[in-house]
């Protein structure tokens, strides 16, 4: 049996022939960037950066939305978790991300109610089950995201839930692509453009990041067909020069994206300047819960002392973001900073980019 | 992070759904979707389904795809 | 960043729960037998060869698709023998129970032990039981240690692969670790995936007797293949390389782990174990295997290769290559 839209895509002779056609084609020396961290997992899961030619190097982008979460967030989440009478509900990811003094699984050692769930309709049931308790989720993510929490604050004031809270840190993809492309030194000749952000919010959002710097970019599925194919589009464009916004997850992402999810995410959400690890602060680049929802705001909720946070002394996270350096320039790097011992969030979150280097590259 | 793997809706019940993945069901919110139905294929993420899966740009790709692989076969020269 | 405090990664059976002992019990404990850091240790008593093992068993929930805490205790010590070479006979059960915990199910779980002790072939010879008050423990906690001879011929052990030998995997992975986790609270699926709970000590017999020729047995608990691989690549210092596409997943159980961003490879297993046996004996070693009730689904997943010392790679379904390395801590579902 086989997983259907999946399995087919998976196919080692479809995956041999694009690879062949990659080496045909592409000449020059390229370096495309991945900014989903998805599909840095899958590229290397799947063994890709041994199977395409040496001339073309892949850069992880600011595409894992742990990674990119600004140091101040990340000890605001901590603090939260100390407020009385809280239970904490988070998605994985953050439990070991290290703060300035501390990490949400180190508090929840010490005692705190931190639960990983997996929906935040998960979050909304243990706020009605729990009506004498504060229950806040900590809200990091994409445009993915981001309309699922946003139907978790309409379905909590549907229900009547008043112990329900939300703790906004959510950001937007296009935006940081402009901010990205300011950033000093930074050398990209083409983007694999993200899956499923752009599964809410079509490939249209980036056309206005298109028109400007006229970057090749292909939106791309997470399968090894998917990957490689973006790859070898992207590699066309560039050795034909001519930049183009293609798309090649026609299955799930369309031109508008999922309009309903846009307009939930709207309702709740509005645009805020905030500030992305590495790059600084992206005007507009944050989603911030509406005046109108204001009840279920943590963030106006509780009062967060901004403690002097502090990045991590010696990590690069910043330059590894913006596919200015490599996990292996990093000093740091398997020596003081390991999974076990995160010095910085890219070590930590499953797709972050030091992460994966860690886990699957051996070194050469 | 985003699980990409596509879930087949196998029932509905006010706005969640219950959704199959080779044999494995669980429950997703289908409040993100406009008109679900059941027997389409959807992404889930978060325990929402996000997007329905177009059946026939994936048709479409799979059919692109394939012919590359006869394509590349044909004009390979034997042995 | 240190931690001052125990976290659950601690005992997830990755890194972390090695750095625990590695740090704090080997320096302590040390000697030679505890040293080798082996499912049990091996002891010579009086010119005899014997292997002796404890485990403790927290597995929640108690009573999971497949089987129990009280089976799974005695499976699991008996494997543990078993992939010394030893032949198990006599085990232990210490338990700890919580204030208010159901009669009726602690005799469901006795009796399932029994059951268990049968069907493995040993006796529960002495035991003991504590009751804590509510709250000082979560249900039951069973320990089991046991013992068992090991035939003078037989000589395995995880630093003793080398290069050429062929790996056979006895059957699916993952099914217990995926089971246990989709009956966890918060986890809403429906499945029909079973734990693999099972003794592989007559499994081991067969392969014995069909072979000399046997280098490593290692039972794939905690932390899965993955990490089992790792370990003996590490101490047998030398390189292993295994093929994804030939690794058995049951379809059910790919769906979850895909489902929750989960590696099949680092999912625990009660019920497989995995062999190094020299090529010349690998198709006699493999029928065996699959010629006991727990194995019929066995194969070959991959090799130990010269060079590379102390790393495991995986060949990609797609033909691409990547290192697989040992499991860091508790895997965290992931979601953006
Ligand atoms: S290796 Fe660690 S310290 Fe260096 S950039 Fe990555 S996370 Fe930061
Ligand atoms: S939400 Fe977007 S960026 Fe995050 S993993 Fe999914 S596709 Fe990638």
């Amino acid at each position: 049996m086989t997983i259907k839209h999946a399995d087919e895509y998976r196919d080692p002779e479809i995956s041999r022939k694009i690879v062949e056609q990659i080496n045909n084609l592409s000449k020059k020396k390229i370096r495309l960037m991945e900014v989903c961290g998805t599909h840095t997992m899958s590229i290397f899961r799947n063994g890709i950066r041994k199977l395409i030619p040496d001339t073309i190097s892949l850069l992880s982008g600011p595409g894992c939305p742990v990674c990119v979460t600004a140091q101040n967030e990340i000890d605001a989440f901590i603090e939260i978790s100390g407020k009385p009478d809280t239970i904490i509900t988070t998605f994985g990811d953050l439990m070991r991300v290290p703060g300035t003094g501390s990490s949400l699984q180190k508090e929840r050692a010490k005692g705190k109610d931190i639960r990983i769930i997996y929906s935040t309709f998960d979050a909304i049931e243990i706020a009605r089950k729990n009506p004498d308790k504060r229950v806040i989720f900590l809200g990091v993510g994409f445009e993915t995201t981001a309309p699922t929490v946003a139907a978790s604050i309409l379905s909590a004031r549907d229900m009547k839930i008043d112990n329900y809270f939300v703790y906004s840190a959510h950001k937007t993809v296009p935006r940081a692509l402009f901010a990205l492309m300011k950033t000093e030194g930074i050398k990209i000749d083409g983007f694999i453009l993200p899956g499923h952000v752009s599964v809410i919010i079509g490939t249209g959002a980036y056309l206005p990041f298109f028109n400007r710097f006229k970057m090749p970019c292909v939106v791309a599925g997470f399968e090894p067909s998917d990957i490689l194919q973006a790859i070898l589009m992207l590699a066309e464009q560039i050795e034909n020069k001519s930049p183009e916004l293609k798309n090649a997850y026609t299955r799930a992402v369309s031109f508008k994206g999922n309009e309903k999810a846009i307009r939930i995410m709207n309702d709740v959400f509005e645009q805020a300047d905030v500030a992305w690890r590495g790059i600084g602060v992206i005007p507009g680049s944050g989603l911030k819960i509406r005046d109108e929802f204001s009840n279920f705001d943590a963030g106006k909720k509780f009062e967060i002392i901004s403690k002097d946070s502090k990045e991590p002394k010696g990590c690069a996270c910043g330059e590894i973001l913006t596919g200015l350096k490599t996990p292996v320039e990093c000093p740091l790097y398997k020596k003081i900073c390991t999974p076990v011992e995160p010095v910085g969030p890219c070590m930590v979150s499953s797709e972050g980019t030091c992460a994966a280097y860690y886990k699957y590259h051996n070194g050469d | 992070m985003c699980l990409a793997i596509p879930s087949k809706i196998v029932k509905i019940e006010n706005n969640m759904g219950i959704i199959d993945v080779d044999g494995v069901q669980r429950q997703a919110s289908l409040l993100l979707l406009e008109d679900p139905k059941v027997g389409e294929y959807v992404i889930v993420h978060a325990g929402f389904a996000i997007k329905k899966i177009d059946e026939e740009a994936a048709m479409e790709t799979l059919k692109v795809l394939r012919e590359a692989l006869a394509f590349a076969e044909k004009s390979e020269p034997a042995g | 960043m240190k931690t001052d405090r125990i976290l659950l990664d601690h005992g997830s059976g990755g890194k972390i729960s090695h750095s625990l002992t590695l740090d704090i019990m080997l320096p302590v404990f040390d000697n030679p037998m505890l040293s080798k850091l082996n499912d049990g240790a091996i002891l010579n008593i009086g010119g005899k060869k014997f292997a002796f093992s404890t485990d403790t068993y927290v597995v929640d929930p108690i009573f999971f698709p497949g089987g129990n805490i009280g089976e799974l205790a005695i499976y699991g010590t008996v494997n543990d023998i078993a992939m010394c070479g030893g032949t198990p006979l006599y085990l232990s059960a210490g338990l700890v129970i919580e204030e208010g915990f159901p009669i009726s199910d602690l005799k469901k779980i006795i009796k399932s032990m029994g059951a268990a002790a049968a069907k493995a072939g040993v006796k529960v010879v002495t035991g003991d039981t504590k009751v804590v008050p509510k709250g000082a423990a979560d249900k039951i906690f069973i320990n089991t240690s046991g013992i068992g001879p090991i035939p003078d011929d037989i000589d395995v052990g995880c630093e003793k692969a080398v290069p050429g030998d062929i790996i056979i995997l006895s059957g699916t992975i993952a099914d217990h670790g995926i089971t246990v986790l989709t009956q966890r609270e918060g986890m809403t699926f429906t499945s029909s995936v079973k734990s693999d709970t099972a003794p592989l000590n007559h499994m081991v017999e067969k392969i014995f007797s069909s072979s000399k020729n046997i280098h490593v047995l290692r039972d794939p608990t905690r932390g899965g293949v993955g990490t089992s691989l790792n370990e003996i690549a590490e101490k047998s210092n030398c390189g292993i390389k295994i093929y994804e596409n030939k690794i058995p997943v049951k379809n059910e159980v790919k769906g979850i782990c895909e489902l929750l961003g989960f590696d099949p490879l680092y999912i625990a297993n009660e019920g497989k174990l995995l062999a190094f046996v020299s090529p010349e004996d690998a198709g006699k070693v493999l029928s065996a295997v699959r010629k006991d009730e727990f194995g019929n689904e066995a194969c070959i997943i991959g090799e130990v290769v010269p060079g590379h010392p102390g790393k495991v790679f995986l060949e990609t379904g797609i033909g691409g290559t990547r290192m697989v390395d040992m499991l860091t801590g508790e895997q965290l579902p992931r979601i953006c």
